[in-house]
């Protein structure tokens, strides 16, 4: 189990550095000078040249690379062009709400496909299996930032139930949660059901079933237990679209997280801030994603033995 | 199997073609503006109506048909390129040029969703070449992923080892022998990939950073049409429903595909 877990922590900081570098690297992707660009047109040299060495972008680029690592590492990321305040602060400040919607997501997600893909998978064939597979071909099709106004028009503005927008208590979080989660609820009801299909033809099935057990214990702790390994797979690796999902879900329903803060800051070229979002939302999916793996050997016994989980 | 299932899909697959290859050459007025028609409901001479600005709404359909058509295009044909090429060459070599392709295929693996793209055409100036770009840049991974896990297993099959002993040059074992056997696959992901990206480019384009006013795009046209949802609703509907049409059949086709060339599920 140790040598998985060092091999695998050891894997994940070479994508970690990856990731810092690439991000490290956007700023200089702008095109022309990032410093007239984020200061615009009108701006006088004299406050070029005080960007340009605030933000060190007139060091040569190693030096750079190698300042912006040490920094991160201090937890430094610089302060905001737009609001002056350090940029660590503000994105501490935006992460409790994204951390909330992602895990809402998630839930709408979890609690809609288990019991939608595990009738379909019992009754394969029947009409809950077939609404279930509709279901789950739209869910895939349809766009977020088209299903977010509509469930607005529908519940808020029609039926008056829910507020249009904003993060104000439990009721704001409903349709936010329920636009995020559509997507990963039509994928892993999908999983769920071939996953569990494999499982039911299993002999430990018949077993169960032959020493009488109940249909619901049969499938709670024989079925599903065992098909949990591919669907928290599939879970770990959907996060990602979840959080990225969660930029475009912020924005329609003014919710403020990291995700409306990334937009907003493109919107004022705040690019300093622009990166620490681009970097803060990445790195939180490779986190997840190496929990993921560790979840899983621990899981299943025989990852921790040949020391890989994905051949 | 009904025949509906990929008749259907395939109808509405061709008309968005044919709507954006045709589109500069139908009587379209997208970017006319008629103050008089300011959010005019759907009526009999004009199917779907008028946005904010008074422009007909299906003559800008048409238009985003285009848009999304052809960055869906380019951005499958550069991202199924360079993809299956880094991916066939790295699993082929092995070793270390493998070990270090790997590494940076896991680097941009990282980014969820459309997140590097979002960084990417915010940087950038926003236009629909820097889309393309934008997307080529996330697409190649998914393509050089399973090429290179083709290769893999490929490169020890037996037609491959007597063309080697053949004396045959790499480059004709890769083109004759390798990548032909890995386009079934390929070609699943790409139908699905096709539908990630015109939800991605409307989506970039929802978030202002895709094609640029008064170009028109299902995403920008769902953006302008959020404001006026209450009293013009078929703003959001139209460009929302093409959208969904055209991702639906997409996948559908995809599912079928799968079903028919997939090997493994079969059995």
């Amino acid at each position: 189990m140790l040598s998985f877990l060092l091999s695998r922590l050891l894997s994940t900081l070479v994508v970690v550095l990856g990731v810092v570098t690439l991000v490290f690297l956007l700023i200089h992707l702008v095109p022309g000078d990032p410093v007239q660009a984020m200061l615009g047109e009108s701006a006088l040299p004299a406050d070029l040249e005080a960007l340009r060495t605030a933000l060190g972008l007139n060091q040569p680029l190693l030096t750079q690379w190698w300042n912006y690592m040490t920094n991160l590492l201090q937890g430094d990321l610089g302060t905001s062009l737009y609001s002056k305040e350090p940029i660590i602060d503000i994105l501490l400040e935006r992460l409790p709400a994204t951390i909330e919607l992602a895990i809402a997501g998630l839930l709408v997600a979890v609690l809609v496909a288990l019991p939608l893909g595990s009738i379909a998978a019992l009754r394969k064939d029947s009409i809950y299996d077939n609404g279930a597979m509709v279901f789950s071909l739209l869910g895939v099709s349809i766009p977020n930032f088209w299903m977010g106004p509509l469930l607005i028009l529908l519940f808020s503005l029609t039926l008056g139930w829910l507020p249009v927008s904003g993060r104000d208590g439990l009721a704001s979080l409903v349709l936010p949660a329920l636009t995020l989660g559509t997507a990963l609820a039509a994928i892993l009801a999908r999983m769920v059901r071939s996953t569990l299909l494999e499982v039911l033809g299993e002999d430990y099935i018949r077993t169960a079933r032959a020493k009488g057990l109940r249909e619901s214990a049969v499938v709670v702790h024989h079925a599903l237990r065992n098909a949990s390994l591919p669907i928290i797979t599939v879970l770990g690796l959907q996060l990602g679209t979840l959080l990225g999902g969660a930029v475009i879900t912020e924005i329609i329903f003014a919710w403020p997280g990291v995700g409306q803060l990334t937009i907003e800051s493109i919107q004022r070229r705040d690019y300093p801030v622009v990166q620490a979002c681009i970097l803060l939302i990445s790195l939180s999916y490779v986190l997840v994603n190496t929990l993921t793996d560790f979840v899983y050997a621990w899981l299943d016994p025989r990852v921790r033995y040949s020391g890989s989980t994905t051949d | 199997m009904f025949k509906y299932q990929i008749f259907m899909p395939l109808s509405v697959l061709i008309i968005w073609f044919m709507l954006a290859l045709l589109g500069p050459w139908l009587p379209l007025q997208p970017n006319h503006i008629t103050l008089q028609n300011i959010l005019q409901p759907p009526s009999s001479s004009v199917w779907l109506g008028y946005d904010d600005l008074g422009r007909p709404i299906l003559d800008r359909l048409i238009m985003g048909a285009r848009t999304s058509f052809f960055v869906a295009f380019w951005v499958m044909l550069v991202s199924i390129t360079v993809g299956t090429l880094i991916g066939t060459i790295s699993g082929w070599i092995g070793g270390y040029v493998d070990l270090i392709i790997v590494r940076i295929m896991d680097v941009f693996l990282a980014f969820p969703g459309i997140l590097l793209a979002i960084a990417l055409s915010a940087l950038l100036k926003p236009g629909i070449e820097n889309v393309v770009f934008a997307l080529s840049v996330v697409g190649w991974v998914g393509f050089a992923r399973l090429a290179r896990a083709q290769t893999l297993s490929l490169k020890h099959r037996e037609h491959v080892l007597a063309a080697i002993a053949l004396g045959a040059r790499i480059p004709r074992i890769l083109r004759y022998h390798v990548i032909p056997l890995l386009l079934a696959p390929l070609l699943i992901e790409a139908t699905f990939g096709i539908a990630g990206v015109v939800i991605a480019e409307a989506g970039l384009s929802f978030l202002g950073l895709g094609v640029q006013p008064p170009a028109a795009s299902w995403g920008s046209m769902i953006r302008d049409g959020k404001s006026y949802m209450l009293y013009a609703p078929h703003m959001v509907l139209a460009p929302g429903m093409a959208l969904l049409l055209v991702v639906l059949s997409v996948n559908m086709l995809g599912d079928k595909l799968r079903d028919r060339l997939d090997v493994k599920s079969q059995s």
